[in-house]
């Protein structure tokens, strides 16, 4: 079994807190893998060393089965792996279009691009119907995404991400601040993600959303992965039991 | 932030129709204060047709804005990078005293000696934006201090260049082209250079690459660094390009006045700065249009002419300008609040200013 990517042993420490405390992490084409834990418990620090923002001071990650070095966010972005950040990283002035492409225009052929003219039409067309795949509701390609509504701008960031992503998808609270039909929405995009082959890592804080869109449930603690559940067939007890430390699974 | 309206809102939102382009047109900044332009130009005309409206006036009133206009180019690539340069007046007189040192130096007239003259000012010119820019990128100095700093600096090397007196005298074949010289005998080439210019420019900013990371930067240089925008070095660019632009304006200025007019710049920046904010530009950054920055400077030259020929003391031009200047900033405000909150830009500007409040509580959130 190859995975789309694996860690084995990640270890980071800040001064004297280990952050990652021999954390391992896996997840295979096409699936929701939900990681959860409670605060402190390495979430975001696994998710930034896993996409190139941090650096590891120890542990092996392997793409398809090859080892790999992750150590910037352009050599996750060349594996395929993109991040849709909690603050989701547009632009609200520029639109849907412009920041789908933004630092990947597509520019004219000939004289004219090199001169650093952009192919518009090109790239309108490719993102509505990138957008059209997806089932996202965004109608107005030609809005500031800033004027959007927060559910609207969070398929913006999604769509971006596995337009380009050719691997891994990694969402941070992509719930988070929104309301209940955008939810459903950006919920039923991350299932069409995954349809696609994608792997999605979903990190949420949000144990209803977690059970019903992910496969698989990691769950970390204190650094490490403590319990791995397949999420038809756990319940919310046990996960917060794992977060808590009542329950380890993968203690020898 | 409420859960319970919320779904509401989303829903308004989803059922927006995307807007026309005459909509979009219609609904922007530089559009309404073109309007704003065009009344005024009606109104003077109906006051005094004969000396308004004439061929001749509007010819001065478009030479005085010119130099002007070509600075602006490159203070609204500045300002829609969220960042201001304060040095431009400065650099303008520093860049005529070296170009006219050089001329001088080199016999002081011909065409050979002019288009040296011309490249020593933009050059000069390009090296200030250049340190502007590697200061306020690399060293992360505030803009409005380095371009403070820097506005100093430039004055005061061209005053010891000069001894503090104006170098008077360029070629005469550059005063009678460039400075007074007219195609077919109607159309001023100063005029001329500086459409070329302002067309160049907004073509640059709305149809390249390098236009839609000016935005990018000014809107969120987070989100644009994430991507893989170089975002120092195009902050680095900008501020090269607006010093290169205060450098032509610097030999056109020497041109026209046939002096390097040390001590008739020190409000130049903020006029332009006024102008391209009067225009729609965003001092936040993000927002802005070279149309509008024409259309923002095009305003106070209007109402400094209207006033002379009404015979009105023009120290009320400088009332009325900074008056528009607040409003101007007043509107943007309104606008960013509007956006923000996801609220649709199609609603007329009367219907925001009577809810506002609502606005400012969302943004804080």
């Amino acid at each position: 079994m190859t995975y789309a990517l694996e860690a084995r042993g990640l270890r980071r420490e800040f001064g004297h807190v280990r952050a990652l405390d021999g954390a391992d992490f896996d997840i295979d084409p096409g699936e929701v893998v939900a990681l959860i834990g409670d605060n402190g418990a390495g979430k975001s620090t696994l998710v930034k060393a896993l996409s190139g923002s941090l650096a590891i001071d120890s542990g092996e990650l392997y793409s398809d089965g090859k080892r790999v070095t992750i150590d910037t966010p352009a050599a996750a972005r060349a594996l395929g792996i993109e991040t849709v950040y909690q603050d989701l990283a547009l632009a609200p002035h520029l639109d849907p279009v412009q920041n789908m492409y933004l630092g990947r225009e597509v520019m004219r052929s000939g004289l004219l691009g090199r001169l650093g003219f952009m192919d518009h039409a090109e790239m309108k067309e490719k993102t509505q119907r990138a957008f059209a795949d997806l089932g996202a509701t965004v109608r107005d390609f030609s809005a500031p995404v800033g004027a959007m509504s927060g559910g609207q701008r969070q398929q913006i960031a999604v769509a971006r991400a596995a337009a380009w992503a050719s691997r891994v998808i990694f969402l941070d609270e992509p719930t988070a601040a929104l309301g209940v039909v955008q939810t459903r929405n950006v919920l039923d995009l991350i299932r069409r993600v995954r349809d696609r082959g994608i792997a999605v890592v979903l990190i949420s804080h949000s144990m209803p959303h977690v059970i019903e869109v992910a496969d698989r449930i990691q769950v970390l603690r204190l650094g490490r992965r403590v319990a791995t559940y397949d999420a038809k067939k756990t319940s919310m007890e046990e996960l917060v039991g794992a977060m808590t430390g009542a329950i380890n699974q993968e203690a020898a | 932030m409420t859960t319970a309206t919320e779904p509401e809102q989303d829903a308004v939102a989803d059922e927006e129709q995307p807007k026309t382009a005459l909509q979009r047109l219609v609904g922007a900044q530089a559009f309404q204060i073109l309007g704003v332009l065009l009344i005024l130009i009606v109104l003077f005309s109906l006051a005094e047709p004969a000396a308004f409206l004439s061929v001749n006036n509007f010819r001065n009133v478009v030479v005085n804005v010119s130099i002007l206009a070509i600075i602006g180019v490159g203070m609204t690539f500045i300002i829609i990078t969220g960042g201001i340069d304060l040095s431009v007046g400065s650099v303008l007189v520093f860049s005529g005293v070296v170009a006219a040192k050089l001329m001088e130096a080199l016999g002081g007239q011909g065409v050979g000696v002019s288009i040296l003259g011309a490249l020593a000012a933009c050059a000069s010119g390009t090296l200030w934006g250049l340190f502007n820019g590697v200061v306020i990128a690399r060293l992360k100095v505030p803009p409005l201090i380095v371009t403070l700093g820097t506005l100093g600096m430039a004055l005061g090397a061209a005053q010891i260049l000069t001894g503090g007196i104006d170098l008077r005298g360029a070629p005469t074949v550059l005063t009678d082209t460039v400075g007074f010289g007219r195609l077919f005998g109607q159309i001023p080439y100063l005029s001329l250079i500086a459409l070329l210019v302002v067309v160049i420019g907004a073509v640059i900013l709305h149809r390249t690459r390098f236009g839609r990371y000016t935005y990018a930067v000014g809107s969120n240089d987070e989100a644009a660094r994430r991507v893989g925008v170089k975002a120092d070095r195009h902050l680095i660019l900008v501020y090269t390009l607006a010093g290169f632009c205060a450098g032509l304006a610097g030999i056109l200025n020497l041109a026209f006045f046939s002096s390097t007019t040390i001590a008739g710049q020190s409000n130049t920046a903020l006029n332009v700065i006024a102008g391209v904010v009067i225009g729609g530009t965003s001092l936040f950054g993000g927002i802005g249009t070279i149309a509008g920055t024409v259309i923002g400077l095009f305003i106070p030259a209007v109402l400094q002419n209207g006033f002379v020929i009404m015979g009105v003391q023009s120290f009320w031009q400088q009332v009325v300008v900074g008056a528009f200047l607040i409003a101007a900033v007043y509107v943007d405000q309104v606008r960013r609040a509007a956006a923000s909150r996801g609220a649709s830009t199609r609603r007329s500007l009367l219907s925001r200013f009577s809810r506002p409040s609502g606005a400012r509580r969302k943004e804080a959130q």
